[in-house]
């Protein structure tokens, strides 16, 4: 497995003062599958994102991407790891000052220092492929509904077809229609760019359809990681608790009076 | 005991914030001189600060130029000095007031929107995405705003020295009765290039303080809608503060003989 391993997280810790957010992460991600962490609130899933992304530097610990540590790693040569990425974030974080297709192509231009002509073209396929017509391409983000914020969002994660794709909460807001149509396009997308997806969420419908490995993120460890068809036989209290999303169980929601 | 460890706290506050800005400042001046140089958006940005703060500046300096006029006119009666009200209003507005003024309208019309766009971007994970796209924010948010405000700066003061001369003219000759020839003469006699250079040079100061505070607390806002107003308030407090302290600064450099 570790050969093969597309992502590597070995012994990772993040603390923010004195709260541990991961406690010693260690999990390999297989290149073309496809992965979800699952866990509630600030159980830690973003932070763990973002250290992969290196938008946030771990306190220890080691991430190897395709084999190459990623830890303190000069800026230069990050960038051109970060050229295997692509990330939809929870909120769609769409740039507000550009177009809808000027947002799709913005990897493409900036980072590939394509030309804008064949950015804008290729921009245009890429919204094809989420369902979108031609006829938002020249939209500002802020004239479109949250579903197709998520769907131009999700055309400007696999524009530069990327290696590897992050998924950070893709159904949250959604009706549960227009969740099921993103999980379908991002299960479509994944599968025609052949890339290894990382999905965080707690919506268990979505980390269902969209993995094949599943693993719970919880108190800053992986308690539980294995194939998805064998999550309902996890034999972890704390995994029945979640998928069933009981409250009653071994984890306790922190509520003051 | 109590006591000391306040102090001890707002101390190590300080110096953390200032290495925080020390850092920030050499991050972000090493991206404004290492390529890719972003032409489009170094214009777009001065469009904003040059073109778009015209009036708000215009309108100050005729303002100022009048009133300057008006009191040095009343004030210099008293000894019989009327003569010297035009070369006073000349070397106040070039050598002070066009600059300082035109920095703090600035800074309340731009540095303000400067903290409030990219504080936006941060909290919604835009600059996030910026990074995960292969594009480094302090590039390409950062840095062309401050070439923009370093350049055009001293063209604004420049034009508010122009108008600022005229209002002082204005009332001098239409409300005084100043003969029109003489109060221009009075203008030209004792206006030395050092001080519209000193003014333009402040000026370039400034345009660096205003865009380097607005950038820097946008930057580090957080904590969505309220941390993004903190930010846009520190940057213009912060950006104001820093004008008049350099003023007094470049003022001791260029005059103090």
């Amino acid at each position: 497995m570790t050969a093969q391993a597309k992502i590597q997280l070995v012994d990772v810790h993040k603390s923010f003062g004195s709260k541990s957010v991961l406690d010693g992460v260690t999990v390999d991600i297989a290149a073309g599958e496809s992965f979800v962490v699952i866990g509630g609130s600030g159980t830690g899933k973003s932070v763990m994102l973002k250290c992969i992304l290196g938008l946030m530097r771990p306190d220890q610990g080691s991430i190897l991407v395709d084999g190459e540590e990623t830890v303190g790693m000069a800026a230069r040569d990050r960038e051109r790891v970060l050229k295997k990425f692509g990330m939809l974030f929870q909120g769609a974080a769409l740039f507000d000052s550009l177009s809808v297709w000027e947002n799709v192509a913005f990897g493409l231009i900036q980072g590939l220092r394509m030309d804008r002509r064949k950015a804008h073209d290729k921009a245009i396929e890429k919204l094809y492929q989420v369902g979108l017509g031609a006829d938002v391409a020249k939209l500002s983000p802020a004239e479109l509904s949250g579903g197709m914020q998520k769907r131009v969002a999700l055309a400007r994660a696999i524009a530069a077809e990327p290696e590897i794709i992050f998924f950070d909460e893709p159904t949250t807001g959604l009706d549960p229609i227009m969740a099921d149509v993103i999980n379908d396009l991002i299960v479509k997308c994944v599968k025609e760019l052949g890339a290894t997806a990382v999905s965080i969420t707690h919506d268990m419908h979505s980390a269902r359809k969209i993995s094949d490995r599943m693993a719970m993120l919880y108190h800053g460890k992986l308690i539980w990681v294995g194939r998805t068809a064998d999550v309902d036989r996890s034999d972890s209290a704390y995994v029945d608790q979640f998928i069933h999303g009981r409250a009653d169980g071994p984890i306790k929601m922190e509520l003051r009076r | 005991m109590n006591f000391l460890a306040a102090v001890g706290r707002v101390f190590l506050g300080f110096l953390e914030h200032t290495g925080r800005l020390s850092v920030f400042t050499v991050v972000a001046l090493s991206h404004c001189v290492r390529p890719p140089i972003y032409h489009r958006l170094i214009g777009r940005q001065m469009m904003e600060i040059g073109y778009f703060s015209l009036p708000v500046v215009g309108l100050t300096a005729i303002f100022t130029g009048m009133v300057l006029a008006l009191q040095s006119h009343t004030g210099f009666a008293r000894f019989s000095a009327e003569g010297a009200v035009a070369t006073v209003v000349v070397l106040s507005v070039t050598r002070e007031l066009g600059p300082v003024l035109a920095g703090l309208m600035v800074a309340g019309r731009i540095g303000a929107a400067m903290a409030a766009e990219i504080g936006t971007m941060q909290v919604t994970e835009q600059v996030d995405a910026l990074v995960t796209l292969s594009t480094n924010p302090f590039k390409y948010l950062v840095a062309p705003r401050i070439i923009a405000g370093l350049l055009m700066l001293p063209c604004l003061v420049l034009v508010a020295d122009i108008i600022g001369v005229f209002g002082g003219f204005l009332v001098g000759v239409y409300q005084l009765g100043y003969n029109p020839a003489t109060y221009l003469h009075s203008s030209w006699e004792y206006l030395k290039p050092i001080d519209v250079i000193s003014g333009l040079v402040k000026a370039s100061v400034f345009g660096f303080v205003i865009s380097l505070m607005g950038c820097y607390n946008g930057y580090h806002s957080r904590g969505g809608a309220q941390g993004v107003g903190q930010a846009t308030t520190n940057a213009v407090v912060s950006a104001s503060i820093l004008i008049l302290t350099s003023n007094y600064i470049l003022t001791a450099l260029f005059f103090n003989k």
